[in-house]
């Protein structure tokens, strides 16, 4: 029987509409699927630096993406995905959320900050109506995980109260429990003191003594007497020292009145990255970047290394590039990244903050890695680190 | 010659032919453990070189291959004399690598360059390179020869390597972290370890397609401590044995349904595994604790532990 014309319409349509459906998908096998990925930073101001010995780095964070996408690239070849790093450096004198809402906004899905708290949370403002998703690569800050958070932003770096956490499991190990906080006069001190005021109070450990140290001499003449003077106190087990910036920590060690070791911002720290990192494949990606940059991989660097790597990840798992879509992939079950630190990372579901390990390191010897045996949780381990779900005031569900 | 003589020397030779020989490459003494199984005693430990890893044993028991991670090359030793034979070209840091059956080729991984290197043992050179994903470790080649599985750790991908043209076919991404990965016997089937993810992925050679995802949990044990990394799989493919790192346990695995069957606690850390030549027992390298488990695969019990030294890596057997 022939068709009649009206069948013969249909059959024809069926078959333009299976041939165009033909057409897009061989479109799409042969085009690549371009992930960008914006990069934002600004210039830093050199510190006055205590002492000469290291060199001022004034692109920390920068080769860590570039190193990221390459390694996200090599997997891309294989998946039919490109990933590409644009740069956005504003001067140091320059406005970094003017930058964000000219060019980077209704232009890009993901972003990597670099940025200041403040400016963080300016451009994460601008953002929030727009399928973008920001990962800070630069904040410390317990605020912005708490009654700060907002939703599209995931945290990369370790929180202070995380880093003071790691700091006081060793030190619990150690039994060294009677510590003398010494705080700097900046702001950010203060806020590294608060951490370490509140992993004493979580672990039990006693804050025997604490005072402010003043600037009000040159500390360069006078260190060798003033910290014999000013370290007269209390009897104490170790020294806890919060200066972010390191204007006088470093001088704190061998001085004290008493034989005491030094932690906190000098001394023992607890970072996410450090030279002394050799375990689970970390010499690695030490080489890489060193090869990279003849320079040693730096916190920030690390950060920004596994930004662009949850992106990578995510995108790749999920072959998106859609901004809710990664994030989802990330914020769910499967998303596990390699970070050379022997356990998967992953992000808090409640404030965005990545889990992950912390170094505690010494200059030249790793001393351990927190979170330290015996500190149980009934998840992951991981947790034992900062604001656990039950403590967190964060309000704003992440996902 | 008497009938008892007779039966003494005949008693004698057949122990002599059942003894076998353990190897165990020591990462931190730079030096080879040879070890009697059956005595269970260490033998003696030589010197090979810098930081040894990677081991394998030629088909033929005549041979001996080692990393030497640290003196950039892998060595080839007499595995009776345990003599230096001869190095090869490996590339810089080489530390796992894959022998063919013919043992006229090795391939190796060469991790910080992102590649797989062919050498060709008789003339000593590199004969190939291929590029793979970024911090290529486990490799394999199947024992019908036609396949060479590069696992990428930070690439989270198989890539397979097709030797005669040389290139890789298709590349199979799985869980976050492959380590290790091993053929069946009859070339079928591909299980690969993915450290981060504590799991196990078996693939199908054919279709290069997953099968089966095997997801290790051990009751009081931590997910994050579950690092899967050694694989051994007999050659009738009944069971398949799993080292899991840091949970300090081997997974035995029913190869024909895929179910965990048991978890076998050894030493700490346990890294690599190798049967012993008639499959009756397993080997596992531990680590931290510096000694070998020996597994009874019979009764599936572990029934002895040797100090070997420190941080055992590797390990082959010789019959």
């Amino acid at each position: 029987m022939m068709p009649s014309s009206k069948q013969f319409l249909w059959m024809s349509v069926n078959l333009l509409v299976f041939l165009q459906l033909l057409d897009l998908h061989s479109a799409f096998a042969a085009g690549k699927q371009v992930i960008t990925i914006a990069y934002l930073t600004q210039q830093q101001t050199k510190q006055a630096p205590l002492s000469n010995l290291d060199p001022f780095i004034d692109n920390k964070g920068l080769p860590g993406g570039e190193l990221a996408i390459t390694d996200n690239n090599t997997t891309g070849q294989f998946t039919g995905q490109e990933f590409v790093l644009k740069k956005f450096i504003v001067p140091n004198n320059g406005n970094a959320v003017d930058v964000f809402s000219k060019s980077i906004l209704n232009k890009y899905n993901f972003v990597v900050s670099m940025l200041t708290k403040t400016d963080l949370l300016k451009i994460a403002e601008m953002a929030s109506a727009k399928p973008m998703l920001v990962l800070d690569a630069a904040t410390q800050d317990d605020d912005l995980r708490n009654e700060q958070c907002r939703s599209n932003i995931l945290h990369v770096l370790p929180s202070r109260s995380m880093r003071a956490d790691a700091l006081a499991q060793y030190m619990m190990k150690k039994r060294w429990t009677h510590w003398f906080l010494v705080i700097g006069n900046k702001p950010d001190d203060q806020l590294f003191a608060n951490a370490i005021k509140r992993a004493a109070k979580r672990f039990g450990i006693k804050i025997v003594a604490e005072k402010t140290w003043e600037h009000t001499f040159d500390a360069r003449r006078s260190a060798q007497s003033d910290v014999a003077v000013f370290t007269q106190t209390e009897e104490y087990d170790v020294l806890v020292v919060a200066d972010e910036q390191g204007e006088f920590g470093e001088y704190l060690d061998y001085r004290t009145w008493l034989p005491r070791p030094v932690i906190g911002t000098q001394g023992l720290i607890a970072t996410a990255w450090h030279r002394t990192h050799e375990q689970w494949g970390a010499t690695q990606i030490q080489n890489r970047f060193k090869d990279l940059t003849g320079r040693w991989m730096e916190e920030q660097d690390y950060a920004a290394y596994l930004a662009v790597r949850a992106i990578g990840e995510a995108a790749t798992r999920t072959q998106s590039k859609d901004a809710q879509q990664v994030k989802d992939y990330m914020l769910g079950e499967k998303f596990a990244l390699q970070g050379y630190k022997g356990v998967p990372l992953s992000f808090r579901l409640w404030d965005g903050q990545l889990r992950q390990p912390l170094l505690l390191a010494a200059p030249r010897s790793l001393v351990a890695v927190a979170p330290i045996e015996g500190f149980l949780h009934p998840k992951t381990e991981l947790d034992t680190l900062g604001y656990d779900q039950p403590e967190s005031t964060c309000k704003i569900k992440k996902q | 010659m008497n009938k008892y003589n007779l039966i003494l020397l005949l008693a004698v030779l057949s122990t002599v032919t059942r003894a076998e020989t353990v190897f165990v490459t020591l990462e931190k003494d730079n030096a080879l453990a040879v070890v009697d199984p059956i005595a269970g005693q260490l033998i003696k430990t030589i010197n090979v070189g810098q930081r040894p890893r990677g081991i394998a044993i030629s088909p033929d028991n005549k041979k001996l291959f080692i990393a030497t991670s640290d003196d950039n090359t892998i060595k080839v030793f007499d595995a009776e004399t345990l003599k230096e034979l001869t190095k090869l070209p490996s590339g810089d840091d080489p530390e796992t690598f894959a022998l063919n059956p013919k043992a006229d080729r090795l391939y190796v991984s060469n991790e910080d360059d992102s590649m797989v290197t062919v050498l060709d043992i008789a003339k000593k050179k590199a004969i190939k390179q291929i590029k793979v994903g970024v911090e290529p470790e486990g490799i394999a080649v199947s024992p019908d020869n036609h396949w060479v599985i590069s696992a990428s750790e930070t690439t989270n991908m198989l890539h397979w390597i097709d030797i005669k043209s040389g290139t890789i076919v298709e590349n199979t991404l799985v869980d976050p972290r492959p380590r290790a990965v091993n053929f069946t016997m009859d070339s079928q089937q591909a299980w690969a370890t993915s450290e981060m993810a504590g799991t196990l992925t078996i693939l199908d050679t054919q279709s290069k397609k997953i099968i089966k995802t095997i997801h290790f949990a051990i009751p009081g044990v931590t997910n994050d401590t579950i690092q899967p990394v050694g694989i051994a799989i007999d050659n009738k493919r009944q069971r398949g044995y799993v080292a899991l790192g840091p949970a300090n346990r081997v997974a035995v695995i029913n190869a024909q349904t895929y179910e965990v069957e048991s978890y076998l606690l050894v030493g700490q850390r346990v890294w690599n595994l190798a049967f012993s030549p008639d499959q009756k027992r397993l080997y596992t390298t531990n680590g931290v604790s510096n000694d070998i488990s020996i597994i009874d695969l019979e009764s599936q019990k572990v029934t002895k532990s040797i100090a070997v030294g420190t941080y055992p890596w590797g390990v082959a057997v010789k019959p």
